[in-house]
């Protein structure tokens, strides 16, 4: 990977953020703003109702004195019913005018012809991520380029599923949209700033919903070129490694992964063609580093319980060579 | 003493009628069996022409019209058989109800000729593809209650035949038939929707 | 009086041996009897069920912590929220109705009362059914375990391919059970509220607690019915191959969610209403004032029964609907803010101008109306689809429905505890325990909870194991796990109180509140037969009728 692709050094949003009160994208901040609104009518309410009830309490509690008496019995009032059916009406028909234009402004917008289109599959537990017109496929880091109010550039996702229902959430870019099988959904972003975004699948998808992480990778269109150009490349073959590189295509690891160039076409599992070129293993599970590496080429059980890659029984020798190997596919 | 005692005192009592507690429980039986069938109806609605694979309703489904010609019938001949219940007619009564039950037997053998035929014939199972799903779920659950209904009507017949049904279980027949008249009800949803809007 | 001479005369088998008693139990069709048992199987699965989330808390304490592995945390989950809705919720409903009801309109037993304990029988069999999971959800091979997905059970995730072995068939199983003894159940209710009411028990001079209870039971028929035939497909789907969710098939996996939350909405409200139904008996009592404006109570709860069938969707707002189905569904859900704000704002009416006696019962009722007013406010935060794209399936939600299950639901069934125990057993709670209880798991609910909104705000998803550091969840997660150990110890004060009162409570007298339905003009606990002259009413307050006969409310309705 390209030094200047190095995701901290480009990071300016603090990378932990997923507060929803920090938008940066147009869908959130249409949703912020009415968070904002409802989060404010329905404070007024608990302030009047909250204080009636406990104005109530105090001024109409038994004091000693009167234990015996009856208070006067009061069945009702017309009047008083009509008020409070009335008014909160009213609250109702405002918020639902508010909400029915978030709704429309966020899902009906159409998007510029320039828009980058990309494919996210949700798999257990990983997502697989295709750009069709540019012929990439990679998996769990999405990289999209920034929105420049100069240069607006929307992201369009389609979202689809590959076995059970999953939800695609970047609290600072969008609000969720589900992944379901045999449907497509779509999402759209226009990242105002560069850096990295965090989210999570939202929709309980099975052993390892916790670790079905998503990292969204915000460049400048220039670096998004130059990352598409290192993408679109096939897998690097490295002579060095060409003894793990057999080794590695001789396991039944092809029956899950692709790496293009080679006979490893699986499709269950992630496409390794420029593994190294993500932060991060098992969909955000650990970071991509070499120890690392080998320890979820040895053993992805030990790392992300319960995960559809099996432990492949690898011996010693072998697990060396592939991982060397692997660590060459940048 | 309780305030019970008291409260039982001192009102005089104008006229308190209250309803069967036997017919508002049927009632509420078919309520909720109602709410059952318009889920299956639903997902059949929902399904119509998505199968992926053949056999499609219009290449196999035929009118089933001597079924429901007998099944439609079987609701008046239990009101004959009600009727002649209600004044004392009990041979009559055991000849309506007796019809009554050949006619709902005649529908049940008549879905199960036509369940052989889709199953060997036609390789319709309910494996096969998004219709047959629907349609054998849809149909057996009306015909399961068929059977019900048939069952409880050889119940009180057979009860009947050894004299042990008298004009205070009128009401009890009144059951059994107006559960059977909903049976009906059903069949005639469930015919327009798979056998007419469905091909 | 009569009554005593039967207590007398049956005083020689007074202490019957366990067998007989056991027996008695098992083949009783008495209304109180069937009654106390639901009570008692519900507050057993609440102690189970509530033990199984203080785990959950446990592994949520810290950051990446590996107490717990990730498929028992889902198995967890699933028991839980299956529990607590289908074992607590439902059977909580079901016994306090089934005690409840023929006392406060004056009958002697509930219509069918053979019919009632075959309900009975079902759910409990129902409830063991769905625990036995984990020693044979497997199948005969191996290890047990129990179903892990989730309480609404989404397809795909519930077909054969994503969930082998046969736990999911003990969910679905346990759950039809359950459900057919909760149809019976209502049958029961409606044929006893229509057809075994006292001389002069008009509709309108019922009790509110009969009238929800009516309204519920007509919810149940209407909303039961979605849900197993949803789960009869699903079994049709993994016995006998069938496609109805199959999504590899052109079969939808929509379609189960839509089936599952026609249920779903409804239930919740069906879950509510007996609250409602408790906190409109207790607040008057203890207002010393009617409930204000009776006929829009009654009212409002129906047009709630209502609405929530239409707005079921709600819980979809993420699976991609169009934007008319969103705005549809989101107008119809805000709407039930206003008939629900019409209740509060009735109970408000009643205390206002009242004399109100903080007795253990309107302590819980007064936490109750508070709490159910934030929770019904996120509710609304919710129901704004935008809003909710954001909030859905995080933390949020989860805080959303345990301030109603627990600060709504939960409450009631405590205030319910402190005010008609004594009717059924006889003597008082001890107050200071009372105490203890109340002001323990008010602080605990609110620690574990209030907390949990926020991490819904800052991105966390519900339904994980375990979560990495520095997204700044950490600290609402351990302030919520700590509130948990406090709502256990109220709740050990609870069982504590209610097995030590028993023997050596206070004697409670007939009437211990002076209340005014019917239940308390007999005796306590209230012989087999109820009454032992059935009463005649003229107004919706009998016993204030009997105690002012200067200013009787007949004279007013
Ligand atoms: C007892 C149960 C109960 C009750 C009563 C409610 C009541 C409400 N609920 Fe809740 N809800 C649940 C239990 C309940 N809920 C559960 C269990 C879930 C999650 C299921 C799961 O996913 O596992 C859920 C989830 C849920 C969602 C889906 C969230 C998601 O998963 O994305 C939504 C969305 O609209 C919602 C909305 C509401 C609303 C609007 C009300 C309203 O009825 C609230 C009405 C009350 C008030 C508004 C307050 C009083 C009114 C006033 C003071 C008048 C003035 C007010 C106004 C005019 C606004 N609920
Ligand atoms: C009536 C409903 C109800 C109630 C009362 C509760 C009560 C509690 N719930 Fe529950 N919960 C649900 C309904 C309910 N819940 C539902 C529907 C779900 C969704 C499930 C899903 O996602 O599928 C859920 C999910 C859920 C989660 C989310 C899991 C996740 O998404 O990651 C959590 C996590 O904190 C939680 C916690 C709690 C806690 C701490 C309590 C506490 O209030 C419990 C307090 C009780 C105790 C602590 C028990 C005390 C026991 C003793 C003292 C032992 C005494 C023993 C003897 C005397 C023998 N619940
Ligand atoms: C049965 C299918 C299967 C086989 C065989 C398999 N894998 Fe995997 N692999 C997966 C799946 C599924 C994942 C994604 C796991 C997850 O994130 O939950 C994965 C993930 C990975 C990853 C992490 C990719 C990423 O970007 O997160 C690496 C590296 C990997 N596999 C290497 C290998 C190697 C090397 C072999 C052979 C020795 C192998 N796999 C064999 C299914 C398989
Ligand atoms: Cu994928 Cu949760
Ligand atoms: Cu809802």
């Amino acid at each position: 990977m390209a030094d200047n692709l190095n995701i901290h050094q480009i990071a300016v949003v603090p990378e932990q953020v997923t507060n929803i009160f920090k938008p940066l994208a147009t869908p959130s901040e249409s949703i912020y703003q009415i968070s904002l609104l409802t989060l404010a009518i329905c404070g007024v309410i608990f302030l009047i109702v909250g204080g009636l009830l406990v104005y109530t309490i105090i001024r109409f509690r038994t004091r000693s004195n009167d234990e015996q008496s009856e208070p006067p019995q009061i069945y009702g009032s017309n009047q008083i019913e009509l008020a409070w059916t009335v008014f909160p009406i009213l609250i109702v028909f405002v918020l639902i005018l508010v909400t029915a234009r978030t709704i429309s402004d966020v899902q009906n917008a159409t998007h510029p012809p320039d828009s980058l289109k990309v494919t996210v599959v949700g798999h257990q537990w990983w997502w697989e991520i295709r750009y069709p017109d540019l012929g990439i496929v990679t998996a769990n880091e999405l990289h999209v380029p920034v929105s420049d109010p100069a240069k607006p550039r929307r992201t369009v996702l389609k979202l689809q599923s590959a076995d059970v229902a999953h939800s695609y959430w970047v609290p600072q870019l969008s609000g969720k949209v589900d992944l379901i099988p045999n449907r497509d959904n779509y999402m759209w972003f226009d990242p105002k700033q560069t850096g990295l975004y965090l989210g999570n699948c939202a929709e309980y998808c099975g052993t390892q919903h916790a670790h079905m992480l998503i990292r969204v990778i915000v460049h400048q269109q220039e670096e998004f070129d130059r990352w598409v150009l290192e993408q679109q490349k096939p897998a690097v073959d490295n002579r060095e490694v060409t003894a793990g590189r057999k080794v590695f295509l001789s396991t039944s690891c092809v029956n899950c992964h692709t790496i293009s160039g080679t006979i490893a076409g699986g499709k269950f599992g992630p496409d390794l063609t420029h593994l190294m070129s993500r932060d991060t293993l098992g969909a955000g599970a650990i970071k991509n580093t070499p120890n690392l590496l080998r320890a979820w080429v040895h053993d992805p059980q030990k790392l992300k319980e319960g995960c559809l890659m099996p432990d492949m029984q690898l011996s010693q020798q072998e697990l060396d060579l592939i991982v060397a190997y692997l660590s060459t596919l940048k | 003493m309780t305030s019970a005692d008291a409260l039982s005192r001192g009102i005089e009592s104008a006229e308190w009628k209250l309803p069967s507690r036997r017919k508002a429980a049927l009632l509420a039986l078919i309520l909720t069996e109602t709410a059952l069938f318009s889920i299956f109806v639903a997902a059949y609605v929902f399904y119509l022409g998505k199968s992926l694979t053949g056999p499609y309703p219009k290449d196999v489904l035929e009118l089933p019209i001597i079924a429901t010609i007998c099944l439609l019938s079987s609701s008046l001949t239990i009101v004959f058989a009600e009727r002649a219940f209600e004044q004392e007619k009990y041979s009559a009564f055991k000849l309506w109800w007796f019809i009554t039950i050949v006619l709902g037997l005649i529908f049940i053998a008549s879905t199960a000729r036509e369940w052989y035929r889709l199953i060997t014939k036609q390789g319709l199972t309910i494996s096969t593809n998004l219709f047959g799903t629907t349609f054998y779920s849809l149909v057996g659950l009306h015909a399961s209650h068929v059977i019900v209904g048939l069952t409880l009507l050889v119940l009180v017949l057979s009860l009947s035949l050894r004299g042990y049904v008298k004009q205070r279980h009128a009401e009890h027949l009144k059951m059994v038939s107006w559960y059977w008249h909903f049976v009906d009800a059903v069949w005639v949803v469930v015919l327009t929707v798979v056998y007419i809007i469905g091909r | 009086m009569a009554v005593q001479e039967v207590a007398l005369a049956r005083a020689p088998e007074m202490h019957p041996s366990i067998i007989t008693r056991l027996h008695e139990l098992v083949v009783t069709v008495d209304h109180k009897k069937l009654g106390l048992m639901y009570i008692a199987a519900a507050l057993f699965f609440f102690t189970v069920a509530g033990s199984m989330a203080a785990l959950m808390r446990l592994q949520l304490v810290v950051p990446n912590n590996d107490f717990i592995s990730p498929q028992v945390f889902n198995r967890l989950f699933t028991m839980h929220g299956t529990a607590m809705v289908f074992l607590v919720g439902m059977p909580i409903l079901a016994g306090l109705a089934n005690y409840l009801v023929p006392l406060m309109i004056g009958a002697r037993d509930m219509a069918l009362p053979r019919l009632n304990a075959f309900g009975f029988w079902m759910f409990f069999f129902g409830g063991l059914l769905l625990y036995f999971s984990y020693l044979a959800g497997a199948g005969l091979s191996g290890m047990g375990s129990a179903p892990d997905v989730g309480w609404f059970a989404y397809s795909p995730l519930t077909a054969r391919a994503f969930s082998p072995g046969m736990s999911t068939d003990y969910w679905i199983l346990a759950i039809l059970l359950g459900g057919i003894g909760s149809i019976v159940t209502a049958i029961n209710l409606i044929a006893t509220i229509f057809c075994m009411r006292c001389k002069g028990m008009t509709l309108m001079r019922m009790p509110m607690f009969v009238w929800l209870m009516l309204i519920v039971a007509g919810m149940i028929l209407l909303a039961m019915p979605p849900l197993s035939a949803a789960q009869i497909m699903l079994l049709l789907d993994r016995f006998l191959g069938a496609m109805f969710f199959d999504t590899q098939a052109g079969g939808s996996a929509v379609l189960w969610q839509h089936f599952f939350w026609i249920f779903g909405h409804p239930e919740v409200y069906i879950l509510i209403m007996p609250a409602f139904a408790v906190a409109s008996e207790i607040i008057p009592v203890f207002s010393r004032k009617p409930i204000f404006g009776y006929p829009f109570m009654v009212a409002a709860a129906i047009m709630i029964g209502f609405i929530s069938f239409g707005v079921w969707a709600h819980h979809m707002f993420t699976v991609g609907m169009s934007s008319i189905g969103n705005t549809f569904f989101a107008v119809t859900t805000m709407l039930v803010g206003v008939p629900t704000g019409i209740k509060i704002f009735n109970w408000l009416g009643t205390m206002y101008g009242g004399k109100i006696r903080f007795e253990l019962p309107m302590l819980f009722c007064i936490g109750f109306l508070f709490q159910f007013l934030i929770a019904g406010l996120t509710g609304i935060m919710l129901a704004a689809a935008p809003f909710d794209w954001q909030l859905s399936d995080s933390t949020f939600v989860v805080a959303h429905f345990h301030f109603v299950l627990i600060g709504g639901l939960l409450y009631t069934i405590f205030a319910a505890i402190y005010y008609w125990y004594p009717k059924a057993i006889g003597r008082m709670l001890n107050k200071k325990l009372g105490l203890w209880h109340f002001w323990l798991f008010t602080i605990g609910f609110h620690l574990t909870f209030d907390t949990m909104h926020i991490p819904g705000f800052l991105g966390m998803p519900r339904r994980i194991y375990t979560y990495d550091a520095g997204r700044g969840w950490e600290v609402f997660n351990m302030i919520s796990t700590i509130g948990v150990a406090l709502q256990a110890a109220a709740v050990l004060c609870l069982v504590i109180n209610l097995l030590w009162s028993a023997r050596k409570g206070e004697k409670a007298g007939d009437d211990p509140w002076d209340a005014w339905t019917l239940e308390w003009a007999t005796t306590s606990p209230p012989p087999a037969y109820n009454f032992e002259v059935l009463p005649k009413v003229r107004s919706r307050r009998p016993l204030w009728d009997i105690k002012h006969p200067e200013d009787p409310d007949w004279r007013y309705e």
